[in-house]
């Protein structure tokens, strides 16, 4: 059994204002994955509406990329390990 | 093959000639060694590209190229030098290394066994000799990301772009990789009606 972490004095928010700012999903376009297929998986993943998630399937096509989810780093983390779990190409970045 | 159809309770059914489910099981089979948790050996030598001829060559379809041993800290998680691998299995940070490593050293090893996983499940639900096909949703799911996994490593190492039917057309009748384009092709009609039936 191990014991609970020491009270760690974190830095306040005002004093880091970078760490406020929240994270995003970005999904990158690529030349392999079906159209379709990512549509699927951006409804399957993040339950959007099939209309929603063509939009953003169209965006990373024809764009580049698009961000797909913003929130906290961890769950943009696991957002990207889920994608990377159907081949999608993915990638956590803070905002800016 | 017969495209899949969607069943009753979400799940799919197909039908496969047996040479097609070798095929498959072929390439699904290179892809869980490439992305073995150990590592793969490279099982050819780096002399050049494997032909496209036969059924036999696709042995050596996917198979990674040989290259020298990493010599760097084992601590430092950093993307694979295989670029198949290294695309089955990206960062999850761009342009920032220190984060990239940190991520893969968290998720690295859970991914590997997620793809063998679906691989297996999808192995386990290929009839052995052609037949039907008949898979649950979750079932579909896997052979999902299962197909896109062999996808993606046969259009890395074929160099496949957004003008694939243009790269496909070009190559000569007796081009050695016009089979292997065929076989991409007929994977992504296959992952595609796939799709369809659960959509």
């Amino acid at each position: 059994m191990s014991a609970a972490p020491a009270e760690v004095d974190l830095p306040r928010s005002a004093d880091n204002p970078v760490t406020d700012r929240p994270w995003v999903t970005i999904v990158w376009n690529d030349p392999i994955n079906l159209m379709d297929y990512v549509t699927y998986v951006f409804q399957q993943v993040f339950g959007y509406p099939r209309k929603k998630a063509t939009k953003l399937m169209l965006d990373v096509h024809h764009k580049g990329k698009a961000v797909v989810a913003a929130g906290a780093r961890e769950a943009m983390e696991h957002n990207v390990e889920v994608l990377h779990g159907y081949g999608l190409w993915a990638t956590v970045k803070q905002d800016n | 093959m017969e495209p899949f159809r969607r069943t009753r309770g979400g799940g799919a059914r197909a039908w496969i000639a047996a040479s097609e489910a070798s095929l498959l099981r072929n390439l699904v089979g290179q892809v869980m060694t490439l992305i073995a948790p150990e590592g793969p050996e490279p099982p050819y030598s780096p002399s050049g590209p494997p032909g496209w001829e036969d059924i036999t060559a696709l042995e050596a379809l996917l198979a990674e190229p040989g290259g020298p041993a990493s010599d760097e800290d084992p601590e430092a998680r950093r993307a694979p030098d295989d670029p198949v691998v290294a695309r089955l299995l990206p960062d999850g940070y761009r342009n920032d290394p220190e984060a990239a490593g940190e991520f893969r050293r968290y998720t690295e090893s859970g991914l590997r066994s997620a793809k063998q996983q679906v691989a297996r499940e999808m192995l386990d639900t290929l009839p052995d000799t052609g037949g039907r096909i008949q898979l649950t949703q979750d079932q579909a799911v896997a052979w999902l990301k299962a197909l896109n996994d062999v996808r993606l490593a046969l259009g890395v190492r074929l160099g496949v772009t957004e003008e694939f039917e243009e790269q496909w057309a070009r190559l000569g009748q007796d081009d050695p990789q016009r089979a292997a384009f065929e076989v991409y092709a007929w994977l992504g009609a296959v992952q595609e009606s796939l799709v369809q039936a659960l959509a």
